[in-house]
């Protein structure tokens, strides 16, 4: 632009957007887009009752883009703090590449898109949760939880755990018990994920501002409780064998898995005060996306070879 | 039209900004085309054979 021009605009407040179309996607956090994808999949797969195949791919589509839109109306109002996180300082919004304007718009259209596109063309039970999920994320843990206390990951882990009941919802039109034990799952599952990142990201935390339980309560406290969450969790990945849900085979899986979270959980426990290289924050921080696709995965497979043989028996 | 007004009008483009534009609009052609698409399918679906998405059991018609 013209030297002329660039004050012109500058004046009135303005400026030409260099933004690209990746940025954009970027606003969408792919990577937890795939997760919430992979999860709510499985939602999907494990209802007892059919959709049709192109209503099953349009209502994951709306549930990965409602996701997306929430995950952008986070960066939108998490400029100031991202910016000053090694971790997020290169995305769009702190990198300037997106304006915050253009983040909040893009946001809020997807959000309004997706919960009306799952309501119109799916259910509204499902449409409902998709539109609870985003405000779930963007106001209640976003606005309000991440900078106010340590509990934000706990409580705001509920946006993120409800991908599955959303899609149970989109092929049932209701919510069930099994559906329930898929987001207790990802509920519990959340508290020792984050709090394993933020025992060796604590200086990125403190830098800005944001109350995670090793700033709060300490180091030593975060690991107790990273040790008691994957407690609860271990079993909780087994209730749906132990309920009559799954076949043995998922039992099994689910049992060795948890045994593994809580293995990398005691060595986080047993962590000297003074490591400062958290090797074993850093595993368990790994072996919790590992545990979480490979739970999930399993469950899948358990769902997808009972059906099969159901079928092939009958 | 004066020459202020005319300054006011146009706005050049650096390279960057155009390639950016550029890269927008075929993102929204393409997305915009894909929900047309997407709502023309759906309708399809529901209205043409809408007792048979309601029946049989198992994501796809699985057991």
């Amino acid at each position: 632009m013209a030297l002329a021009d660039d004050r012109l605009m500058e004046e009135v407040g303005f400026r030409m957007s260099e933004a690209t179309a990746g940025d954009f996607f970027a606003l969408l956090k792919p990577r937890v887009m795939s997760l919430v994808v992979f999860t709510a999949f499985v939602g999907m797969v494990a209802a007892p009752v059919a959709i049709n195949p192109l209503l099953a791919v349009i209502a994951i589509l709306a549930i990965a883009i409602g996701a997306g839109a929430s995950g952008a109306l986070n960066m939108w109002y998490d400029a100031d703090i991202d910016a000053v996180m090694t971790r997020t300082a290169g995305r769009p919004v702190p990198a300037g590449r997106v304006t915050p304007g253009e983040a909040l718009s893009f946001g809020l259209v997807l959000s309004v898109l997706s919960v009306m596109t799952l309501g119109v063309l799916v259910n509204w039970l499902s449409a409902g949760l998709l539109a609870f999920t985003i405000f779930f994320y963007a106001v209640i843990y976003t606005m309000w939880l991440k900078r106010w206390t340590p509990q934000n990951i706990v409580i705001g882990g509920a946006a993120g755990a409800i991908p599955p009941v959303i899609g149970w919802a989109a092929v049932t039109g209701s919510v069930s018990l099994e559906s329930v034990i898929l987001f207790l799952i990802i509920f519990l599952w959340t508290p020792p994920h984050f709090w394993a990142l933020a025992l060796f990201k604590s200086d990125d935390y403190a830098r800005a501002g944001i109350p995670m339980m090793p700033n709060v309560a300490g180091q030593a406290s975060t690991r107790r409780q990273i040790f008691a969450y994957a407690l609860i969790l271990a079993p909780v990945g087994v209730l749906p064998w132990a309920l009559g849900y799954t076949t043995a085979g998922y039992g099994v899986v689910s049992a060795i898995l948890g045994l593994g979270f809580v293995w990398y959980a005691w060595k986080v426990l047993a962590m000297a005060d003074d490591d400062r290289a958290m090797k074993p924050a850093k595993a368990l921080f790994g072996y919790s996306l590992l545990y979480l696709f490979a739970i999930f995965a399993a469950y899948l497979v358990d769902c997808v070879v009972g059906r099969a043989l159901m079928m092939g028996g009958a | 039209m004066t020459v202020a007004d005319k300054d006011l009008e146009l706005v050049t483009l650096t390279e960057r900004q155009r390639k950016a534009r550029r890269n927008r609009s075929v993102a929204i052609g393409v997305a915009l085309a894909a929900l047309v698409i997407v709502f023309y399918a759906a309708t399809i679906v529901r209205f043409g054979h809408h007792g048979a998405s309601l029946t049989g059991s198992g994501l796809f018609g699985g057991g």
